[in-house]
């Protein structure tokens, strides 16, 4: 039983753990606990689009000719980009080489604003030619009776992926801030290693996201 | 904690499941319907998911350290995964198995 605090790597371990390794395992699970709750969240949302998926293919199919799979491939490879490069983050901060980490952490959320900037711009063809979601759906042009269905997937699924993307974004310019004050390194670097399962869940459900909607059809 | 405890992944891991992953979105175009005409019917679909989820298994395993690190995470994760299929099944029976009668009153 230790009595007085313990600093590792500089930071000092919260008074109720008895390691830094029992914290950082501790914060793991507790991240991966929340990372479960996510996918049953989606989940909800996959669940729905199978089924009706089933019902409906010739809907779905219409609905995909109206996405770009340009733009959808571009992301892709931009997410898997980011993902490569928070995983370098953490790589070099258990190197020792702090600099390079905050390099990586900059890289990544500008990876993150360009995967947003394509999703804005492919918002806003939508909403020209009305492609909205459910009641809101005004596009005159549509062979099938429940297009409108189409787009509420859509948006909800690319919705609630792209406010997680602006979370992450969030979490990562924080992480930025902190790892170019030499916070992180070997022998602490939680909040690189939490934020980057979270940002890794997110590129996980792209990788799902992205065939389902612009090239099932 | 002792320095260095923690398994580090050599770097040429990674860059391997990067030039994966591209590649696999290379691949997941280049058999999809709307990009190049490829038509196989319902197997589009099945191949589509096939490839997403040996991309999704290499994140996992590899860039959230799930192949290294205690097994407890992959627990979780695979339980929030049997879950969703939980539900799925539920509805795909609610669904699927529904009589349609119409009243004769």
């Amino acid at each position: 039983m230790s009595t007085g605090k313990i600093v590792v790597g500089g930071h000092e371990v919260a008074h109720h753990y008895a390691s830094a390794e029992q914290e950082f395992e501790t914060s793991k699970l507790g991240l991966w606990t929340f990372l479960a709750t996510e996918i049953l969240m989606f989940g909800g949302l996959f669940v729905g689009y199978a089924i009706f998926h089933s019902l409906y293919p010739d809907m779905f199919a219409e609905g995909a000719t109206h996405l770009n799979w340009r733009f959808g491939t571009a992301n892709t490879a931009i997410l898997i980009i980011s993902s490569f490069t928070m995983v370098l983050s953490i790589y070099f901060a258990q190197k020792n080489k702090c600099k390079m980490s905050a390099h990586m952490l900059m890289i990544t959320f500008i990876c993150g604003a360009i995967f947003m900037a394509i999703k804005y711009h492919e918002y806003m063809h939508k909403f020209e030619l009305g492609l909205y979601p459910g009641s809101y759906f005004s596009y005159t042009h549509a062979h099938h009776g429940n297009l409108a269905l189409y787009f509420s997937f859509y948006f909800l699924m690319t919705g609630l992926h792209g406010f997680h993307v602006l979370i992450g974004m969030g979490l990562i310019f924080w992480l930025w801030r902190r790892a170019r004050k030499n916070e992180f390194n070997a022998d602490y670097y939680t909040p690189l290693e939490v934020v980057g399962l979270f940002w890794h869940l997110v590129d996980i459900i792209w990788i799902y996201l992205f065939p389902l909607l612009y090239l099932i059809g | 904690m002792i320095e260095g405890s923690h398994h580090i992944v050599p770097l040429k891991h990674y860059v391997a499941v990067l030039v994966a992953l591209l590649c696999f979105t290379v691949l997941t175009v280049a058999v999809a319907k709307p990009a190049t005409g490829f038509d196989v019917g319902h197997w589009n679909t099945a191949l589509a998911m096939a490839i997403s989820s040996v991309k999704a298994g290499l994140v996992a395993a590899i860039f959230m350290h799930l192949k290294y690190d205690s097994k407890v995470y992959l627990a979780i994760f695979v339980i929030s995964l049997f879950f969703m299929a939980v539900l799925f099944a539920f509805c795909a029976i609610d669904i699927f198995a529904r009589v349609n009668e119409l009243s004769t009153l």
